[in-house]
């Protein structure tokens, strides 16, 4: 490592380096911030190799949320291959498990944008620093952190935009952000490795405090040992502890206008700028966040009138029965209060679902004993997830209906009228809306 | 003179980066299986617009106000401008399709809500960081003044 690459060209890039010259950005006296700094980063660098685990984690367990290994419609990562290695039966409890872990990482990931902006400012001199490599290893590193920095400002970037409905990017949200979760957390890993060890010594070293002392000390033995510290830099507007303190301001920020849209209530009048914040979709029984509305999913009144709308249902050996509304009325009913939670990180509070237990309509197709898987499907004509399947554990959940009431009357248009599917944490989409056709066992 | 090869570096390293490569290789090429050339410029451009055009303007623009409040003489009033800004900003760079109303068809029709409020409320938090930035600054400049010794007038 401490032999020389270059032996024609390195005392060029010597001599910049040692006169600092303030016109090019590979030399370090063109950065002038007094904040940047080894103990800067790595306060910075600890949060986001926290933060970023945690929103990996909580992204993996989304996945198997959707139960992808029960059937096509669910997947729409069907080439994973090795990367669905940990997927698992996806439970019913606690029924507010998906608004959890999906508010947690839409809540989380918006939350840490500051201090991943943060973070790459404080390091961005590095982006220039020469020599390009000082060895095979180096030259490596330096390429898996174009994957790090473009993987990782790639995720943040679909995630933001997704929960706008603002589908810009280059393809389907659901492979571009899973792939590249995995291509962004290989990068992840390996820097963490690299540089967590030196992080975690800055910051019980309190660095903070010896760059402070060195500020004043030589500057040109100094800078040998922090190369992130500006061997010119400006007089100091804030601490760097004041600093730090200012990205922590705008993750507050961007939290508290963000958070209420996964916790309504009254909560969601403070989420200002979120896109399920602020209001509720009118009043009433059914005025409670809406993922897609009727009108968008191109559902036809014709079809979901009393006199045309009958559900199919069909079980062992094709048997099959067609019940109109009036006829599921009839039927036991029950209730659950269940909330709806988006993978776009909303969710409702609980609301008060009545209607025929998934399992009872089961036993009306042959299914007296366990209940098998049910394959589900909408009378929306397109759309990814106008099918669903779902587990035997969903469908034998006492609280899994194909609810026909919410908060006490019909429900509207907009939540699936005349009947729809709701399954304790089960992500929003798989609680299909506008029910044609139940189909149990047969997937 | 020839030039020595570059030197290998620590093994161990070199390790991790091989195996992280290769994940991010048996990822990548199904995160390039659909539109490789969009997806590639996605994330190429996405470092690049901020290390090269996103980064430098907002560093300029510090520059910029701190300098100008130095020419001034109030070089002490940097935060009372950069903090109001850049949380501003902050906010417009997160939710700048609802903001902007880029997205508010398809937003009012999927979602049922009206998609009219996101730009009035970005500005009245835009106002009042800087309305109580500046009053911040009113308070500490007028109690400064006031225990100043009147040797200093």
């Amino acid at each position: 490592m401490g032999r020389v690459p270059f032996p024609r060209v390195l005392p060029a890039y010597r001599r910049i380096m040692r006169d600092d010259d303030p016109r090019l950005p590979s030399s370090p006296g063109f950065w002038r911030s007094p904040l940047r700094g080894t103990w800067f980063t790595s306060v910075l660098g600890l949060v986001l190799l926290v933060g970023i685990t945690v929103l990996f984690l909580t992204g993996l367990v989304s996945y198997a949320a959707y139960n992808p290994g029960l059937s096509p419609v669910n997947d729409q990562t069907p080439d994973k291959g090795v990367l669905g290695f940990y997927l698992f039966a996806w439970p019913t409890n606690p029924y507010w498990l998906y608004r959890l872990t999906q508010g947690l990482h839409v809540t989380l990931g918006i939350t840490l944008i500051p201090v991943l902006l943060a973070k790459l400012w404080s390091v961005v001199p590095k982006l220039f620093a020469l020599p390009p490599a000082r060895s095979l290893t180096h030259a490596l590193e330096r390429i898996s952190l174009l994957l790090l920095v473009g993987g990782g400002l790639f995720e943040f970037a679909t995630g933001v935009l997704n929960v706008q409905l603002d589908y810009v990017f280059p393809g389907s949200f659901y492979p571009l952000h899973f792939y590249g979760a995995w291509v962004f957390f290989a990068a992840f890993v390996a820097h963490a490795a690299l540089k967590a060890p030196a992080a975690v010594r800055a910051v019980r070293g309190r660095r903070e405090e010896r760059e402070e002392r060195e500020d004043r000390a030589d500057r040109d033995s100094r800078a040998d040992r922090d190369d992130l510290v500006s061997p010119r830099p400006d007089a100091a507007t804030v601490s760097r502890r004041g600093a730090l303190w200012f990205v922590g301001a705008g993750s507050l920020l961007l939290f508290v206008t963000t958070a209420g849209q996964s916790i309504g209530g009254a909560l969601r009048r403070t989420a200002l700028l979120a896109p399920h914040g602020w209001a509720d979709p009118g009043g009433g029984p059914g005025g409670f966040q809406i993922n897609k509305t009727a009108a968008y999913a191109g559902i036809d009144t014709a079809e979901t009138g009393a006199e045309a709308w009958r559900l199919v249902v069909t079980g062992r050996d094709g048997r099959t029965v067609r019940l109109s509304r009036a006829q599921l009325l009839r039927l036991p009913l029950h209730s659950a209060a269940l909330p709806i939670a988006c993978v776009e990180g909303w969710s409702t509070a609980d609301q008060w679902w009545h209607g025929v237990r998934l399992r009872d309509l089961a036993v009306l197709v042959g299914y007296d004993g366990d209940p098998p898987d049910a394959f589900v499907e909408s009378l929306q004509r397109h759309g990814a997830f106008r099918r669903a399947a779902l587990r035997a554990n969903q469908v034998a959940d006492p609280r899994s209906l194909l609810a026909l009431q919410v908060n006490g009357e019909d429900l509207s248009p907009d939540h699936g009228h005349p009947a729809r599917i709701i399954v304790p944490a089960a992500p929003g989409v798989l609680n299909t809306k506008w029910v044609a056709r139940i189909t149990f066992g047969a997937l | 003179m020839r030039p020595r090869p570059l030197p290998l570096g620590s093994p161990l390293q070199l390790l991790l980066l091989v195996c992280s490569f290769a994940l991010a290789a048996y990822a990548g090429v199904r995160l390039l299986a659909d539109d490789w050339l969009g997806v590639a410029l996605w994330l190429v451009g996405a470092a690049l617009l901020h290390d090269l055009v996103l980064l430098p303007l907002y560093a300029l623009a510090d520059r910029v106000v701190s300098r100008g409040l130095g020419a001034a003489g109030r070089r002490e009033w940097t935060m009372y401008v950069r903090v109001p800004a850049a949380l501003s900003g902050l906010l417009l760079l997160v939710w700048f399709p609802l903001i902007g109303g880029t997205v508010d068809r398809r937003y009012r029709s999927a979602t049922g809500l009206s998609a009219d409020g996101f730009l009035v409320r970005w500005l009245l938090i835009s106002a009042v960081l800087f309305g109580g930035s500046a009053l911040l600054l009113a308070v500490r400049v007028r109690r400064a003044t006031k225990r100043r010794p009147p040797a200093v007038h």
